[in-house]
């Protein structure tokens, strides 16, 4: 029995997000939440793997950390096909920077899921954008790691991993346990995410069995603040500021396409690498 | 070790004429160190890596910590985090600074854990504060939002550094740098993740993501045989097409084109966005282009509101009319 963990993550919808546009700053306890996409498609990646190994060959743990309202995606998990929900919520978890998030979660797999052969990530979450949790988290449990996965295949008691990273598209292996991330802009369509079946997540909701666990249950000193155990901190955050002279051009196709190319030519042409002619309209007809 | 202070660059060479993006961090490095009168120092992994050595000391490494060994001929995560990790807490620089290529996102958050220290990723700035602490300047939400975060309690202070970010300084070879040679240590950590295969991919599956000029097709181009247009276009201006949902949806183009929260985020120099109306699904991962011409009928679509200069007028019709004035214009 192969016992897959999927880490997975709440984040604010992004076409919900609610500004306070008097302070430019997003008011995240409002924002209407979602699964994160490339967690999404590592969910998705555990799911075809079990698929593959045959009933009762693997066992899919959906974990997360964060507040309370982070438990619908994990019921969604679990009506996507996870075999478990468990929620890691605690207001002392609050603040948590990645070497934070990946001590909690280790935490998580080290105590409760001793058996765990395969951990599987999103490569970077739509919110913070950091990539940091997946490689840190394989650090706190020591196992070996392979990041920007496109293709798995287990072999035996390995996993195979293919990846593009930095222009190399690149084969590796390492023996399980292991940590796999899988590439949140994954070229090919292998890993895009299913969706739930209409009323899936009422139904596991209904079955009310995802597990919610404090920084108790997980054994954290009773004085541990994840805000200030991080060794990063925010000290600002700002919408940054636009300022675009946003000209509006009508009239005449060719003739906006020339005031494009006379006003403009010259930061189009830098970026392009080529010189172009501006004001020059000798090729008029 | 001695009291300077130090400001350490990991060399990422791998891939060296696509990625500058180690000279980029060596420039800024050096405007930091000036602030804080410290050292700038690059640290190079490799096999017969003195070319480069020689290339980071003409753009400003003032020392070079070098490992050179058979041995690391490819890049590997697990030994290069360890090898990184030993010369910090030999030598204790101030701050270490890591380009975000893909490589660079998997060592530094394994050599910051492994250091038990901060790390910001994908930083698009950096400054010197009054304390003279490190100020990381880091965008999320695809550029809609920036943080500035800090480092208060443990060294070195650790960020990634988005490519294209700083400017690199001109090459000069009259520059001198020290070269401290670490030798391999003798008991490196045996190798858990085993390489069977690395090779780089042909020029033309090049990313839209680090394209500098992406032009991105929207329900407005009017047909699938209309958008592959858009490849013409892209051809002229050594540009790579991108897509909203709609499109792909529609099968006009494969998902791989997809732009937007669940597809690729783009942060071209130029940014030409025909007929697309402006989901924030979509613009959301755009917030980083430098500047846009947007195209479209509709001028209150939300895309022309975020445009440099919006055209109102039908998509198709622009693609073909700056497709004619480029052939003209281009000088070869």
């Amino acid at each position: 029995m192969l016992h897959i963990i999927v880490c997975i993550k709440q984040v604010p919808m992004v076409s919900e997000l609610p500004w306070d546009s008097k302070t430019g700053t997003l008011k995240r306890e409002a924002a209407q939440g979602m699964m994160d996409p490339s967690a999404r498609r590592a969910l998705e990646a555990a799911l075809q793997i079990k698929t593959g190994m045959g009933q009762n060959q693997a066992h899919i743990i959906a974990v997360s950390m964060g507040p309370p309202m982070a438990e619908e995606i994990l019921y969604e998990a679990k009506a996507l096909g996870a075999d478990q929900g468990v929620l890691l919520t605690d207001p002392c978890m609050a603040g948590a920077d990645t070497c934070m998030t990946a001590f909690i979660l280790g935490k998580f797999i080290t105590g409760h899921c001793p058996d765990a052969g395969l951990v599987l990530c999103g490569s970077m979450s739509s919110d913070s954008e950091t990539a940091q949790v997946g490689p840190q988290l394989a650090e706190v449990l020591d196992i070996p790691a392979i990041g920007y996965a496109r293709r798995l295949e287990l072999v035996g008691n390995c996993i195979r991993v293919e990846r593009h990273v930095d222009d190399f598209m690149e084969l590796m292996e390492m023996d399980l346990p292991g940590l796999v991330t899988i590439d949140h802009a994954g070229e090919s369509d292998l890993y895009t995410p299913r969706y739930v079946a209409l009323g899936g997540v009422e139904t596991a909701f209904k079955a009310g069995d995802v597990r919610l666990m404090d920084g108790a249950a997980l054994g954290l000193d009773k004085n541990f603040n994840a805000l200030t155990s991080s060794p990063t901190k925010i000290i600002d955050v700002y919408s940054p500021v636009t300022g675009k002279e946003n000209r509006v051009l009508t009239g005449a196709v060719k003739k906006m396409v020339d005031t494009l190319f006379d006003d403009y030519g010259k930061i189009i042409s830098s970026a392009m690498g080529k010189d172009l002619k501006t004001h020059d309209h000798e090729g008029d007809v | 070790m001695s009291a300077e202070k130090q400001i350490w660059v990991w060399a990422d060479y791998r891939n060296y004429f696509q990625s500058r993006v180690t000279l980029q961090i060596l420039a800024r490095a050096s405007v930091l160190a000036e602030k804080t009168n410290a050292a700038v120092c690059a640290v190079v992994f490799g096999d017969k890596v003195d070319a480069y050595v020689k290339e980071y000391i003409a753009h400003g490494a003032q020392k070079v910590y070098v490992t050179d060994d058979p041995s690391l001929k490819t890049y590997n995560v697990a030994s290069y985090a360890f090898l990184l990790t030993s010369l910090v807490r030999r030598f204790a620089p101030e701050t270490l600074l890591i380009g975000a290529t893909r490589f660079g996102q998997e060592i530094a958050p394994r050599a910051a854990k492994q250091l038990d220290t901060g790390l910001t990723a994908d930083c698009i700035d950096l400054d010197i504060d009054d304390a003279g602490q490190l100020v990381q300047v880091a965008p999320s939400f695809g550029g809609n939002l920036i943080a500035k975060i800090i480092t208060p309690h443990t060294r070195p202070q650790m960020a990634t550094i988005r490519p294209g970010t700083f400017q690199e300084r001109p090459h000069d070879d009259d520059a001198q740098g020290e070269v401290i040679t670490v030798p391999l240590p003798e008991t490196m950590p045996s190798p858990r993740v085993r390489c069977l295969k690395s090779e780089l991919r042909p020029a033309r599956a090049r990313k839209i993501e680090t394209a500098d000029i992406v032009i991105t097709g929207g329900r407005g181009m009017g047909s699938k045989g209309k958008f592959k247009k858009l490849f013409d276009l892209a051809d002229l201006l050594h540009a790579e097409v991108g897509a909203t949902r709609p499109v792909v949806y529609a099968d006009w183009v494969s998902s791989e084109a997809l732009v937007g929260q669940a597809g690729k985020h783009i942060k071209p120099k130029v940014l030409f966005s025909f007929g697309v109306s402006g989901a924030i699904q979509h613009t959301a991962a755009l917030a980083d282009a430098r500047f846009i011409v947007a195209v479209n009928k509709n001028p209150n679509a939300t895309m022309m509101k975020l445009a440099d200069v919006a055209l109102v007028a039908d998509a198709n019709q622009v693609c073909s009319g700056i497709i004619r004035a480029l052939k003209q214009r281009i000088r070869d």
